[in-house]
């Protein structure tokens, strides 16, 4: 019942004329990023997050939200249209979507997609106001070593449940930690790592600098590079009558959406997976289920909703951790938490308690821009498709100087904005070697806050580590996140034993 | 690819190894019931990264990477040449503004990436360079009072100060 209350509440902060008109404008905006080849939801909250300094934090918090959201519909958009993903979290969307364009039914395609990422929002945003309460009320209990606990799973993650190679996920996990080091000494206030004595570096390096470098100017020059070849853009015509035919024909695809929705929800949660293998998992999940998996990958419906409602679940599902616990669920998220730093709202357990406003108006303003979404994904097709169309050698001139721009912005230094053009080329060539990037972003958010949960348990325990074992909570999750990053090893030990076996 | 994945890394090492040089100007050892030093935390953490650099150095002379196996070229002629263009004018760009400012290297840049990299009309070209300092200015300097760099510029700003501050 008192959620109930305290979700309309936020409904009464969610539909105040400034909010609504910036869920509906973050809807638009995140649309169109989705829609760009190459740039998805991380890369228009990385560049965007220094433009809404000039509202309130919950509205900043709620535009942000709404183009995360809007870009989980758009990244269909280019999939489906020229078979090149919008974004990485729309890679199954093209399995599908691509063959139903080259056979006339682009509309329909974009019609399902929009209908699914509608639906797995609704079912993923249900899921999230029931849970996030008592998980953030059980959180409530949570000491530093806890908060420790809880980074060390995040970062395991990467390691146990991640694809990449172990020794590049590590080495961007530990710089990304290094970087977040840099500055004053959180505890002696000494200075330090500040390159023989470079002003620049003793105020840290701002987490918007790598983000905006990575996600800004590397994404861009790696979408310079893959995109340097000619696209075909589908046609497709929208009309109401083939919207409600669609729709008619949706009903024998609800058993997929609800599964792709759950799947979608599940991984969203762990800081390592999120919207992209999300939509993979629930994309493969519905073709082993299904009566007839032949036609898959050739046109199939199910196979366009099945990825979509997953990613949009799965862009709600990591935010509960972000909310409820302060460890962001993706790396979109990651960059929301630092923000939320930024405007002195303070990430954790305690945000449900002291921030009811803020929370319930960002859950409340979930639900809106879930709908606009909806509304505006069918209503703007055609404009999308001229996007597409849209040479990049107009977009990335104006991408690279809002990035520019956005790197000056929160410290007002050039100096940092040198930094971001060597963040964003080294991390480009580093891409380009299979070193991942979300883990240096996530641990440059998170950082300074594993730090100072360290060593403050330290001070407690007066040096001793078992402070780390010997609390309930704060054990278990150690366990589990050492287990993660065992896990590698056990694997390798295991080929091993199998290889001298046979 | 082969040869770029090794050069990394070692690259990669090198640096590890300078943080770790640096980091070690605070204490980075246990202090007796307080726990790690004002070092530590960058000190063992370069040092791990320092680990995971030799680490994928010893897969790469096992060929375990598939960089390593790969004869792909890193960057082909054509994608290095575009590389070297798009990031020489972002250099000059930054550099730019320094003595220019943003409003006056913001321009240049349009001009040379929209004409001369993507051949596009001039008409259109001016419209770009033209619209996207004056959004900037009202949208930072008016809307968020951020003050941008303006370099020598500066004077000619101060009768739009007046009007709009």
């Amino acid at each position: 019942m008192e959620t109930i209350q305290l979700l309309l509440d936020g409904f009464g902060v969610a539909l105040q004329p400034l909010n609504l008109a910036l869920v509906i404008a973050g809807c638009a905006v995140g649309l169109f990023i989705g829609a760009m080849p190459g740039l998805g939801s991380v890369n228009g909250v990385a560049i965007l997050l220094p433009v809404t300094f000039v509202v309130p934090p919950t509205s900043a918090v709620i535009f942000l939200g709404a183009i995360y959201y809007g870009a989980m519909y758009g990244g269909a958009v280019s999939s489906i249209m020229l078979g090149i993903p919008g974004a990485s979290t729309a890679v199954a969307t093209t399995f599908d979507g691509r063959p139903m364009a080259l056979k006339g039914e682009a509309d329909k395609a974009l019609v399902t997609a929009a209908v699914a990422s509608f639906a797995g929002g609704t079912i993923s945003i249900l899921l999230f106001t029931a849970f996030a309460p008592p998980l953030a009320e059980v959180a409530l209990a949570f000491g530093s070593p806890e908060e420790f606990a809880l980074m060390l799973l995040a970062f395991g993650t990467f390691i146990g449940l991640g694809s990449d190679d172990i020794p590049k996920t590590l080495f961007s996990i530990f710089i990304g930690l290094v970087l977040s080091a840099v500055g004053l000494d959180i505890i002696s206030g000494e200075p330090r790592l500040i390159f023989g004595d470079i002003p620049g570096f003793f105020h840290g390096i701002n987490f918007l600098v790598l983000a905006i470098g990575i996600y800004g100017i590397g994404e861009i020059l790696w979408t310079i590079e893959t995109s340097k070849g000619e696209v075909a853009v589908s046609e497709a015509k929208v009309t109401v009558r083939r919207i409600l035919e669609t729709l008619t024909e949706l009903k024998k695809s609800v058993k997929t959406i609800i599964m792709g929705s759950f799947i979608g929800y599940f991984v969203g949660l762990l800081p390592a997976a999120g919207a992209t293998p999300g939509s993979i998992m629930a994309y493969g999940v519905a073709k082993s289920t299904s009566k007839n998996p032949e036609t898959y990958g050739k046109g199939n419906m199910d196979g366009v909703a099945a990825p979509e409602a997953a990613n949009n679940a799965a862009s709600t599902g990591s935010m509960l951790p972000m909310l409820t616990l302060g460890i962001p669920g993706s790396p979109t998220t990651a960059i929301l938490l630092g923000g939320m730093v930024i405007w002195g709202l303070e990430p954790g357990p305690r945000l449900f308690v002291e921030q009811t406003e803020f929370v319930w108006g960002l859950i409340a303003s979930l639900y809106a821009a879930n709908l606009f979404a909806l509304i505006l994904n069918i209503a703007f097709i055609p404009a999308f498709i001229w996007v597409l169309k849209l040479p990049f050698t107009i977009l990335a001139p104006i991408i690279f100087v809002l990035c520019v721009v956005g790197g000056y912005a929160p410290t007002q230094d050039m100096h940092d904005v040198w930094l971001m053009l060597i963040f964003g080329v080294v991390g480009y060539l580093m891409r380009k070697l299979d070193y991942p990037m979300a883990p240096a972003v996530l641990a440059i958010v998170l950082g300074p806050l594993a730090e100072s949960s360290m060593r403050q348990s330290l001070l407690i325990s007066q040096g001793s580590p078992m402070v780390f074992f010997e609390r309930p909570i704060a054990g278990v999750i150690m366990v589990i996140a050492i287990m993660l990053f065992v896990l590698p090893l056990i694997k390798l030990v295991k080929n091993r034993l199998r290889g001298t076996a046979a | 690819m082969r040869r770029a994945e090794l050069l990394m890394a070692i690259a990669l090492a090198i640096f590890s190894s300078y943080l770790m040089w640096e980091s070690a100007e605070l204490p980075i050892g246990w202090i007796p019931g307080e726990g790690p030093g004002g070092g530590a935390f960058p000190f063992w953490l370069s040092l791990g990264m320092l680990i995971c650099c030799i680490w994928t150095i010893v897969r790469w002379f096992q060929r375990k990477t598939p960089e390593s196996r790969s004869t792909e070229p890193y960057l082909d002629r054509q994608t290095a040449v575009l590389f070297g263009l798009v990031v020489g004018a972002l250099t000059l760009m930054i550099g730019l503004i320094h003595f220019v400012g943003v409003y006056g290297a913001v321009p240049l840049f349009f001009i040379f990436y929209m004409r001369f990299l993507g051949r596009h009309s001039w008409p259109q070209t001016f419209a770009l360079a033209f619209a996207t300092p004056v959004v900037t200015f009202f949208f930072f300097e008016i809307l968020l009072h951020i003050t941008l760099p303006k370099g020598m510029t500066e004077p000619l700003f101060y009768p739009l100060y007046d009007i709009f501050m």
